[in-house]
């Protein structure tokens, strides 16, 4: 339950006590012989972080450019209260040198604790991805009042869609790269029991991954709500696939503009879309139902993961604090053509990706815009970036429409001192 | 993964039916064995590396089944493996390996000489011949559980190993993470380099970790000597050379594993093998001689024949497509190998190839002229 975890991560030195005293709980009393394997103790000691530390010559990824040797030296033998280690946090990224598009994170929590025990790793790559954004000294803002977006209606003409997203982890169990089977059968059934209880516009039901009918599939993959087994050697790396499709599944309302993931790359994702350009309704409801769910699973003693410093907690760090991406289906023929369009997303801290999410390119005039940042500003604040942001695109569209210039916007300032 | 696994002892903290494995959809070894009270009774235990048997079994839960063949669904992280969880692997063994049981003894045999024939398959036929095996070097971890550490450990040790190879064994090794464009393409047009696993297979045991650090491809001058380091083993050797004579392939084969031997034996290390389990290997279905002695045979009219799979049943060989385990034929051009692996030796399996070989081609050649192969039918197979 939630509550022996909460008192145990209440301080950094009770975490890091803890790690230490797992290594010692290790089954002991295996003889090193020459004919067997080194017990895991031996092994330590002959070899030295030194003859572990991985080859990073070819990265280039925030893990690669945060790990020394010094750090990993006094890492490698730490253990998380789930005992997790360092290894098995920078797999990913070893195995993965590079993406096309974006500079890749590198690294996974296995646990709350990951954040704490390997802060000398995770602070310097929370840093590098998140604007500078400091975890020892700063504070992150957690904002879910929907009431105070304004201009939350786009031109329809252009915006096709809309859609916020963000993930939640249960406190307490173990994130996807480390949780057993158990663990993760529990965080559907937690979360399965929460979402049972949405009423209104809200009432829904779930869909396990591997029960599932063929009829049921076929609806979801027309809905776009189908996840499927993750094919990205950056996830599978971090054994977020391990044991699929066990405990994985897809809850949404029967409305179809609320969904949740549930065991894909967190605990949960939640979805909140509709066609369109409604922006504030989508984030309304986003909101709304985000508290619900809260609600409900602490009325049977669970919480979400979330502390002061990083906000929510989610397994990859780039998803740190709000974990909210807002974005758009929108078009942009006339812009995106325009060699001044990739300055005016920048200065707007907005990013673009083709329509078919993440790993691809734009096909067309037709570009998924979204904010860049996760950490830092609060879910009101980013999603307003958004829509201010995505308002001047489509004005600047207009103007290139009516032959008129636009204008590069003055950079966003990043963090609010 | 390295250094211990005491995530294993906080599963305890769940029921064995809340961590058992849904295995429902499953078709492989280690499904039709595994059971909740074999779980129940095994999931306390670890290897003294710390390899657990969720880390034995990952590869099978996450992998239900393959296209062409009946895969394992288990693998070792270290030589123990096959000790702590012998209630899993026993049975494994037993399945997979014809029955051969706890009790008994497998025997080995590098003698070429004990080898009758083989250097005259006919090359109008046999396109080429090949010997592979694998090797594990005692008191390392296997590459599903190793350390990058220990993995580079097992590379410096084998590039010294065989660098002191000589005569027609003498080569090169080239690490994977450091050849030169040139270098790659010319492994790669002489059909000598691996690359990264792609095969879920491989891939959910943890295998393709850190890749392609401590990698590597050596083979001799002659290119047709080969080992591979740290791929799905610590060592893959393999004889090959285009045309019939297999026998000249198992000499060479024999007379290089015999010499690597000793030049690992001299650095202090002696490769994993026991009097039971044979020479020990990642995955249950190497056991024994690890050994896949096989070539590339033209067999149009035979492959289309009712009789063909019968006829490979009866003579304990198996057909692949060319370009391995997960293809299938092209053109009518098979690999054709041994299908056991434990409980014969070297000698007796290659034997069985040759003999098998001559015969197939001898049915190929009477279904060319339209004759009918009854009369050569093998009888079947010996149990």
């Amino acid at each position: 339950m939630a509550s022996s975890f909460t008192r145990l991560i209440s301080g950094r030195n009770t975490a890091v006590l803890l790690a230490s005293l797992g290594a010692g709980t290790m089954a002991t009393g295996f003889l090193l012989s020459e004919n067997s394997s080194l017990a895991a103790e031996a092994k330590k000691k002959l070899y030295p972080p030194s003859s572990d530390y991985p080859d990073l010559r070819k990265h280039n990824n925030c893990m690669a450019s945060a790990l020394t040797p010094a750090i990993y030296a006094k890492l490698r033998d730490k253990l998380t209260p789930n005992n997790w280690t360092l290894d098995q946090c920078i797999q990913t990224g070893v195995d993965n040198p590079g993406h096309p598009f974006i500079k890749t994170v590198g690294c996974v929590a296995g646990d709350e604790e990951s954040y704490e025990v390997f802060a000398d790793l995770f602070d310097p790559v929370i840093k590098d991805r998140h604007n500078g954004y400091d975890p020892r000294t700063m504070i992150h803002p957690t904002d879910l009042d929907s009431s105070k977006l304004t201009h939350g209606m786009f031109d329809e003409n252009y915006v096709l869609s809309s859609r916020v997203r963000t993930g939640r982890s249960i406190r307490g169990l173990s994130l996807p790269p480390a949780c057993s089977r158990a663990e993760r059968r529990e965080v559907e059934r937690v979360v399965v029991t929460a979402l049972a209880g949405l009423k209104g516009d809200l009432a829904g039901r779930y869909y396990s991954l591997g029960e599932m009918t063929e009829q049921e599939q076929q609806q979801l993959i027309d809905d776009h709500f189908l996840f499927d087994k993750p094919v990205s050697p950056l996830l599978t790396s971090a054994f977020m696939a391990r044991d699929w499709p066990d405990a994985r599944g897809i809850w949404h309302n029967n409305e179809k503009t609320f969904l949740i993931w549930v065991n894909e790359e967190d605990h949960t994702r939640v979805i909140s879309m509709e066609k369109g350009g409604n922006m504030k309704r989508v984030f309304e409801r986003f909101c709304r139902g985000l508290k619900q769910v809260e609600h409900l699973i602490q009325e049977r003693g669970w919480e979400f993961m979330w502390n002061e410093h990083l906000g929510y907690i989610l397994t990859c760090p780039s998803n740190l604090g709000t974990g909210l991406r807002a974005g758009v289906h929108v078009r942009l023929p006339k812009l995106s053509k325009d060699p001044r369009f990739s300055k005016i997303l920048d200065n707007l801290r907005l990013q673009k990706r083709g329509t078919g999410g993440v790993d691809t390119a734009a096909t067309g005039d037709t570009f998924d815009i979204s904010n860049n940042d996760r950490l830092g500003k609060s879910e009101v604040e980013l999603v307003q970036l958004v829509v201010d942001g995505v308002n001047y695109l489509i004005e600047c569209e207009k103007r290139l429409e009516k032959g008129q210039d636009i204008k590069v916007p003055a950079p966003i300032p990043q963090f609010k001192k | 993964m390295p250094f211990g696994n005491t995530h294993n002892q906080l599963k305890m903290k769940f029921t064995p039916e809340q961590e058992y494995p849904d295995l429902s959809k499953h078709n492989n070894h280690m499904a039709k064995v595994l059971t909740p009270a074999m779980y129940e009774r095994l999931r306390s235990k670890q290897t003294p590396s710390g390899f657990t048997l969720d880390d034995v079994i990952q590869t099978g839960v996450d992998n239900p089944g393959h296209p062409f063949i009946m895969t394992v669904g288990c693998v070792a992280g270290d030589e123990e493996t096959y000790e702590v969880f012998k209630e899993l692997l026993d049975p494994v063994i037993e399945d997979r390996h014809g029955g051969y049981k706890p009790t008994d003894k497998h025997k080995t045999d590098l003698n070429p000489d004990n080898l009758k024939g083989g250097d005259d398959l006919d090359p109008n036929y046999v396109l080429s011949s090949r010997v592979r095996t694998g090797r594990s070097i005692r008191g390392f971890c296997l590459p599903p559980h190793c350390s990058r550490g220990e993995r580079r450990a097992v590379e410096k040790l084998s590039i010294e190993a065989l660098a002191s190879l000589s005569g027609d064994l003498k080569g090169k090794y080239y690490a994977l993470k450091n050849m030169t464009d040139a270098e790659q393409q010319q492994l790669i047009d002489d059909h000598f380099l691996f690359d990264k696993p792609v095969s879920p297979l491989l891939l959910a045991s943890g295998m393709a970790r850190d890749w392609p650090d401590a990698r590597g491809i050596w083979h001799n001058d002659n290119k047709t000597f080969l080992v591979w380091v740290n791929e799905e083993d610590h060592l893959r050797v393999i004889s090959m050379q285009k045309g019939g004579n297999m026998k000249e392939v198992f000499n060479r084969f024999c007379t290089g594993l015999t010499k690597i031997e000793s030049l690992f034996k001299d650095r202090g290390h002696a490769f994993m093998w026991n009097e039971h389990l044979g020479y020990v290997l990642t995955c249950p279905s190497n056991l024994g001689t690890g050994l896949r002695a096989g070539v590339h045979v033209k067999l149009p009219n035979m492959s289309k024949h009712a009789k063909f799979e019968e006829v490979l049943k009866r003579l304990r060989l198996q057909k692949r497509g060319t370009g391995g385990v997960d293809t299938a034929a092209v053109g009518g051009v098979f690999d054709i190998s041994n299908a056991d692996r434990l409980g014969f030796s070297e000698v007796e399996l290659v034997q069985m190839v040759v003999d098998g070989i001559k015969l197939l081609i001898e049915m190929e050649k009477k279904l060319e002229k339209g004759q009918s192969i009854d009369d050569l039918m093998p009888c079947p197979e010996k149990l």
